[in-house]
């Protein structure tokens, strides 16, 4: 499944860039209107942009009565971004939505750059939102904590059902007269140079805790994308390249499938966990990959909203292929959440590759 | 709606200090004067904003001056090469207007020849840094030309409908005399399609995106580029 990366998208000012994908997401609602930061809010960098653009949005009233239905006449699932300065903000939004008819799912924004943190822990968050709606439930982490992992260990523990892996990361650039460009100081980077945080920690998230992963960051084109599918990612986001290419995502589609011919799988979704050790390349040796076993991926299955959500989501890689997705949805045994398709702890070092 | 077009170059000129990028216009449509497009620049990860300086048949011509690594990648281009171009887009000038005048500042003079064109030759008054800048007034045959120290706004008769775009101080000073004049503003963009929320500027009293509502507005809706208050914050972080 491919979608947006929140706050890529305005899918009202451009209906045809948001029906390419498989769901649109959209920029983060808080409880109050917010208007944003200062300009300027944007500043391209070497191999990326760095945005603050604090969260502008209509605020949840607004958002609810005169945007999502709207939002949900354009035929394409709608995830909905909810952010907050403290649990009981994220919570009451995710209640909102509860009753929606044709919300697919909500990502928690757990990471904005752009604004002071919620004091809260992630964990605390999801908890709060897990009480407050049956709505399939997407954590979204930063790359910058020191040990991703162990939050999205958290996170599920406290009922996410899947992960969108990674936000931005805080930058400064410099003016000619080494005064920041932005106005805010400093800003989320974006764009390729993101790429290989967003590989790692989807990887060491996938090995912590098999939940569903969005992955994003950096991702220009399909070879990106399947490099996301291969550290376990099981829908991909497009960002910064949107900016650019307002028809990324019909092109991203059609180069994934190329790319995956040319690293010798059949189709992007065999390519899914291969760059972890435990995951064999299908079909060399005869045997099933571990993927195959039993309950590998799905530890919250059985939770009706969200199997709603995921039949309307589907993998990246586009209907009749669909076999992986169905092994995901697989009930896990008990205790293997925090185990893995590693079978260690969990630690992002686990694949000694 | 925005749709991305690999377009080839067919020529580069330069004027004055300024270089005329010419594309193979293929399906591309070139949209009403005060529209922009989205040009890739080479080697960088976002593409930058232009407004359509000219449309001769087949071709569409953008004005550009090369003042950063965008710019001058976009200035380096060859007949042959092949850029991305996203366009029309935005919101262009009104052209139901009785007595026009149109007013250009530097590079800010590049929407002015095709609005000229679509007004039927209207009269004009372009405002320069030096003499080599001025060698652009080419493009606009029969305008009254000034070089800095003589400003633009300095002989301005009253009456006639404004249509300008310039620097920003220069666009400051028109809105302040002549509220209805349509200026075309600028602002950092990263799409030019309403997806970045990059180009956000106070116009009506709040932050709108400057692609969706303009760029070009009329002088009383752009204050000015300027932080506004109203920052939400949660009871628990105002406490903190």
């Amino acid at each position: 499944m491919l979608l947006n990366a929140s706050g890529c998208l305005d899918a009202l000012a451009a209906p045809d860039v948001a029906r390419q994908l498989d769901a649109f997401v959209t920029k983060t609602i808080t409880p109050l209107p917010r208007e944003g930061n200062a300009p300027p809010r944007i500043a391209e960098t070497a191999h990326g942009m760095l945005n603050a653009i604090g969260l502008a949005n209509p605020g949840r009233e607004r958002f609810l009565a005169e945007q999502l239905p709207r939002l949900l006449e354009l035929g394409v699932p709608v995830w909905v971004s909810v952010g907050g300065f403290c649990a009981a903000d994220y919570a009451e939004t995710c209640a909102a939505l509860d009753g929606v008819d044709g919300v697919a799912a909500v990502e928690l924004n757990l990471s904005c750059p752009n604004v002071d943190e919620a004091a809260d822990s992630a964990a605390e968050i999801v908890a709060a939102c897990r009480a407050a709606t049956r709505l399939s439930l997407y954590a979204k982490l930063s790359a910058a904590h020191p040990d991703v992992a162990a939050v999205a260990r958290a996170v599920a523990q406290a009922g996410a059902d899947g992960l969108s892996l990674v936000n931005t990361l805080r930058g400064i650039a410099l003016d000619r007269a080494l005064r920041p460009v932005l106005a805010r100081g400093s800003g989320g980077l974006s764009g390729p140079s993101l790429k290989p945080l967003a590989l790692s920690a989807v990887h060491a998230c996938y090995a912590a805790t098999g939940l569903p992963i969005v992955g994003m960051g950096g991702v220009q084109t399909g070879r990106d994308a399947l490099e996301l599918l291969a550290c376990g990612a099981r829908d991909v986001a497009l960002g910064t390249v949107l900016f650019a290419d307002p028809d990324a995502p019909r092109r991203v589609r059609a180069e994934l499938h190329d790319a995956a011919a040319e690293a010798g799988v059949a189709s992007p979704e065999d390519a899914f966990a291969l760059a972890h050790a435990s995951r064999k390349r299908p079909g060399k040796d005869g045997k099933r990959p571990s993927l195959n076993a039993p309950g590998a991926l799905v530890r919250s299955a059985g939770r009706g909203p969200l199997e709603d959500a995921s039949a309307r989501a589907r993998s990246l890689p586009r209907p009749a292929h669909g076999r992986a997705q169905a092994r995901e949805r697989r009930p896990r045994p008990a205790g293997a959440a925090e185990e893995g398709p590693q079978g260690g702890q969990g630690s992002d070092r686990a694949d000694p590759r | 709606m925005p749709r991305a077009h690999r377009r080839r170059v067919v020529g580069a000129e330069r004027v004055g200090p300024y270089t005329l990028l010419r594309l193979d216009r293929g399906p591309l449509d070139p949209g009403a004067p005060g529209q922009f497009f989205m040009l890739e620049a080479p080697g960088r990860p976002l593409p930058r904003p232009f407004s359509l300086c000219l449309a001769p048949p087949g071709e569409l011509a953008f004005l550009i001056e090369p003042v950063g690594p965008g710019t001058e990648a976009l200035c380096a281009l060859e007949p042959g090469d092949e850029i991305r171009v996203v366009g029309p887009l935005g919101r262009g000038y009104r052209l139901d207007v009785a007595r026009p005048l149109l007013v250009g500042g530097g590079i800010g003079i590049a929407p002015l020849p095709w609005l000229s064109q679509a007004l039927g030759r209207p009269p004009a008054v372009l405002g320069f840094r030096t003499a080599a800048h001025a060698e652009a007034a080419a493009l606009l045959p029969g305008a009254e030309v000034v070089v800095d120290p003589v400003l633009v706004t300095d002989g301005i008769p009253s009456g006639l409908d404004l249509l300008a775009c310039g620097p920003e101080p220069m666009l400051r000073a028109l809105a302040a005399r002549w509220p209805e004049a349509q200026l075309a503003w600028e602002a950092p963009m990263a799409c030019g399609y309403g997806a970045c929320y990059g180009c956000a500027v106070r116009i009506d009293g709040e932050l709108k995106r400057l692609c969706v509502e303009g760029p070009v507005l009329s002088g009383h809706r752009l204050v000015c580029h300027v932080p506004g208050p109203g920052r939400e914050t949660c009871p628990k972080e105002a406490a903190a």
